[in-house]
């Protein structure tokens, strides 16, 4: 048993029920009870997805225990059907009706339905939402695609590929889609099937003609992507093409399956992530602090975007990806990190704070700990909000993706001039954290706040054993610091004061300290 | 699937004779009620003993993000519980010991039964017995079922209301005639319906549940009760089985529900008819205000209501005595005849009613009727907007102020604004 209080992953079922609603022409039919219902307004409220998802719940209430559940969910699934006429239907357990055993496969295949059914096992006490995803979507690839023969070619055809991963309430993959395929369509290399995003089951049966398969999201679709290879000897791009650096090694990694030239695709006129970085604006995002953590795929990837391509230290990186812990420990190896594996919320909190970072990217839960404590932040991850659906085209892959990453990373953080001002004007009375905005001043009766000056009064605490205390002189010193570095400032000077066996905390320690971390 | 047949067959219906629905229920369970009991009940944590689905709800169903720890969680049950290889109620100590050790201001704990712990029969009142044991005086430990087997969305606070009047002392019988308003308001609303009490010459009344765990009242023969919200048969039960009496009204919504249930409050208690409209006859003329700016919007308009709180007889009274609106369908969950049978008396009898839900046919009725305004949940929402129909979210019935008189008019503005809206839009799905 385990006490949670927020978490990244909904139960497996979840996961199934993102590839259902990916897909055209499939229909859940969920055994649960009332309540579990709430799962559509992920759909309709976060996605602002205008069809109800295609899943029906049975809705079983405590009378029916005991008695007549498995009538109950043979009439769901009988009306299902008939209402909806998908070309197959998925058939599975919610957490409770995994404990009261009715085998919805089972009952389904007593229905004699005249179309495929495709039963799924989602132990939801042990497993997770992406798991519950990923096992859907290589149930349904084996059941469509298994035992098909390749469709000949004709020699000299353009070489084929599937893109295999993209999903409802997925970061941004209804942009990354279309960015892969103008990729792919410079290259010459024609898009078999798209799945599980806009396919029918129908299209699952067409995905063994392809020469190889694009994996774009290893949390879904590794498992399917492994089978195919396993299956029908189909290669896999397992390049992810977030950044300018990875959308290369992509284009090439590509291009040498289809056996094109990637010259063409890889000169971009519209990557503009180079040059920003390069000109000297961004001197000021040299080092800057960076904490990742979220999925695997998109965690690994901004850490390199981050280190690599503008120049960032990556302060922190994890994953609530527990399978794909490797990914994340062999990237945090690279860049002298120690790798967070956690799904719990609080820990990932108390790592942000402690790692001191400039910029956290994160899942929305991290943009919330970010935004309470003050630190400029962008999200990479799911799982989201509403609000990391825009309206606007907004993809994270490919050249126009890193564009996205650029704008979206740097604009939260302090511009590099106005650092200057703010770091040579230390005392303007307009930069002080209680300053109210000068064009408010008119109505807020007054720009600034005074602190209280009690503790000028007071006394110098008498140093104790191992106990820090700080020197009026030094805590007027440090309040001249910017308030958004202040805190750091602080936590660095006691860090080096205690290091020191320093117990009073002068001017001359703040400066040693600074000294000390001076990069 | 035949559209006109199933139209028919809710026509037909009547409060007296609905039409019962059995099959997909498109509303939460009543695990969701801790949403709004939490911030009411501010040193009560509730703690669901449950699955990673009852997390993921509570989480997405108020759209959570954590700003403070709240004072819910889920003890998540594992595959280790189940398999016998860790003791349950062993478990659910460590959880608790830790999470209590982890906040003192908790004073009340609530032990929340879920769809999986009812399956499996884990004996909460059991647990709560032996946590009561360490713990009370100084901590409570309270146990009900907000299960999605057992109870919808509102029932959740029915159990939970049930639970803490099986827990008030007992009222000595000597005691002067009480009033107990029973109900979770918004604290704006019960603060004016507390100066109103008071204006009226009521001195002993109080409100369940109370805003700190320590203020529960005690009650017995002489405790008069009245409903601030429709959907708490089991707590009237309980409270009649403990020998307090009810006061029959019609819910505080609208100026005039609320003068309607103040005024059978006055009568119980012998306040005059002339101080009586003395008291309400300020607020009663700025609620029929306040409402009269949104009857032109909704007046004649048709709205069909799909179940979610159980407030809709309520609801649907109000819109059509105060704005005029024409009432399709009163859609609810479960109709408690008794409770509701005010509301129904100033109701045509020609409205269909329906109990209980299978949804993809009431979505066919709904569409069949082409109503001017959907109240429904946030799962059909957008897919009703998104074929050009208009849509308000019954879940801000439950979320935000709308009892008594100065919220009258917010309350007929709530119906009013997706219509105002559209008509202000020029751009169209």
């Amino acid at each position: 048993m385990q006490l949670t209080i927020w978490t990244y992953e909904g139960p497996p079922h979840v996961g199934a029920m993102r590839i259902a609603a990916s897909m055209r022409d499939l229909h859940f039919v969920l055994h649960a009870p009332q309540g579990d219902t709430y799962a559509d307004l992920l759909f309709t409220m976060i996605e602002r997805r205008k069809t109800r998802p295609p899943v029906t719940y049975t809705t079983f209430q405590a009378r029916d225990l005991g008695g007549d559940t498995a009538e109950i969910f043979k009439t769901a699934c009988r009306d299902a059907v008939e209402r909806f006429t998908p070309q197959a239907v998925l058939v599975g357990s919610s957490c409770t009706a995994e404990l009261i055993q009715d085998d919805p496969g089972g009952l389904a295949k007593t229905l004699g339905l005249s179309i495929p059914v495709i039963p799924l096992e989602l132990p939801s006490y042990q497993k997770k939402e992406n798991w519950g995803a990923a096992e859907t979507f290589y149930q349904l690839i084996r059941g469509f695609a298994g035992g098909r023969t390749p469709e000949p070619k004709e020699e000299g055809a353009p070489k084929t590929c599937n893109i295999l991963g993209p999903t409802s309430l997925g970061f941004r993959n209804r942009d990354d889609i279309v960015e892969v395929q103008k990729l792919l369509a410079i290259l010459g290399v024609e898009v078999n099937v798209i799945a599980p995003l806009g396919a029918s089951p129908a299209d699952l049966t067409r995905i063994p003609n392809a020469d190889f398969n694009i994996l774009l999201y290893p949390e879904i679709a590794d498992t399917a992507a492994r089978w195919l290879e396993r299956e029908f000897k189909q290669p896999t791009v397992r390049t992810v093409p977030i950044g300018v650096g990875a959308t290369h090694e992509f284009i090439r990694e590509v291009a040498e399956l289809a056996g094109v030239d990637p010259t063409p695709a890889l000169l971009s006129e519209e990557e503009r992530l180079s040059w920003y970085s390069r000109s000297i604006d961004s001197n000021y995002l040299t080092g800057k602090r960076v904490f990742i953590y979220g999925d695997a795929t998109h965690a690994v990837a901004a850490a390199r975007v981050a280190e690599k391509e503008l120049g960032f230290k990556v302060c922190g990186l994890g994953t609530y990806a527990r399978e794909f812990a490797r990914d994340i420990r062999s990237a945090a190896k690279e860049y002298d990190v120690e790798p967070l594996i956690t799904d719990d919320h609080l820990e990932v909190e108390d790592a942000i704070i402690a790692a001191q970072p400039e910029l956290v990217l994160g899942t929305q839960m991290e943009r919330h700990v970010a935004k309470r404590l003050r630190i400029p932040c962008a999200v990479i991850s799911s799982p989201i909000h509403v609000q990391d659906f825009p309206a606007r085209y907004s993809p994270q892959m490919g050249f126009e993706g890193a564009n996205v990453i650029f704008d979206s990373w740097v604009h939260p953080l302090t511009m590099g001039l106005e650092e200057h001002l703010l770091t040579m004007f230390r005392d303007d009375f307009e930069f002080s954290d209680n300053a109210q905005a000068s064009h408010l001043a008119a109505i807020g009766g007054g720009s600034e706040h005074e602190e209280p000056a009690q503790e000028e009064d007071q006394p110098e605490a008498p140093a104790e054993d191992g106990v820090l205390s700080w020197a009026n002189d030094a805590e007027k010193e440090l309040k001249k610091i910017p308030f958004f570095v202040r805190g750091k400032a602080r936590r660095n000077t006691e860090a080096f004061a205690a290091e020191q066996g320093v117990s009073l905390i002068t001017v001359e320690t703040l400066y040693d300290a600074k000294a000390h971390f001076a990069r | 699937m035949d559209a006109p047949d199933l139209k028919s067959a809710a026509c037909g219906s009547s409060a007296a004779e609905p039409l019962r629905q059995r099959g997909q229920h498109e509303v939460f369970c009543g695990l969701t009620s801790i949403i709004w009991l939490h911030r009411k009940m501010q040193d009560a944590f509730f703690l669901i003993v449950g699955s990673r689905t009852c997390a993921h709800l509570m989480q997405s169903a108020a759209g959570v993000m954590i700003f403070a720890e709240p004072r819910f969680g889920t003890a998540i049950i594992d595959e280790r519980d189940l398999a016998g290889m860790a003791d349950m109620h062993e478990e659910l100590d460590r959880v608790v010991d830790r999470l209590l050790s982890r906040r003192p201001d908790i004073k009340m704990l609530v032990l929340v039964g879920s769809c999986p712990s009812e399956v499996i029969k884990l004996d909460l009142d059991r647990a709560a017995q032996r946590l009561n044991k360490v713990h009370a005086p100084d901590r409570r430990v309270l146990a009900y079922s907000g299960s999605g087997i057992e109870t919808t969305f509102t029932q959740g606070e029915d159990n939970f209301l049930t639970a803490l009047v099986r827990d008030m002392p007992v009222q000595s019988e000597t005691a002067p005639a009480s009033l107990l308003v029973v109900g979770a308001m918004s604290d704006i609303a019960e603060d004016q319906f507390e100066r109103i009490f008071r204006s009226l010459g009521l001195e002993d009344f109080s409100f369940l549940p109370a805003r700190r765990s320590t203020e529960i009242p005690a009650i017995g023969p002489n405790t008069r009760y009245i409903l601030a919200q429709p959907y708490l048969g089991t707590t009237a039960s309980e409270l009649e089985r403990r020998g307090a009496q009810r006061i029959e009204a019609p819910m505080p919504l609208g100026e005039e529900g609320t003068t309607a249930w103040l005024r059978a409050i006055a009568d119980t208690f012998g306040v005059e008819a002339e101080r009586f409209d003395a008291i309400t006859g300020p607020g009663r003329e700025r609620a029929k205000k306040a409402v009269a700016h949104y009857r032109e919007t909704l007046e004649g308009k048709r709205i069909f209501l799909f179940p979610d709180s159980q407030l809709e007889p309520s609801i649907a009274r109000f819109l059509h005595r105060e704005t005029g609106a024409e009432i399709v369908e009163i859609g609810t969950p479960f109709l408690h005849r008794r409770h509701t049978q005010p509301e129904f008396d100033l109701l045509p009898d020609t409205v269909a009613v329906s109990e209980g839900q299978d949804v993809d046919k009431q979505i066919d009725r709904c569409r069949a009727a082409d109503p001017d305004l959907i109240v429904c949940g946030m799962g059909l929402g957008n897919p009703f907007e998104a074929e050009g129909r208009a849509t308000k979210w019954s879940i801000e019935l439950v979320f935000s102020p709308i009892h008594g008189y100065e919220q009258a008019g917010d309350l007929a503005e709530l119906f009013a604004r997706p219509l105002s809206r559209r008509a202000a839009l020029e751009v169209a799905v």
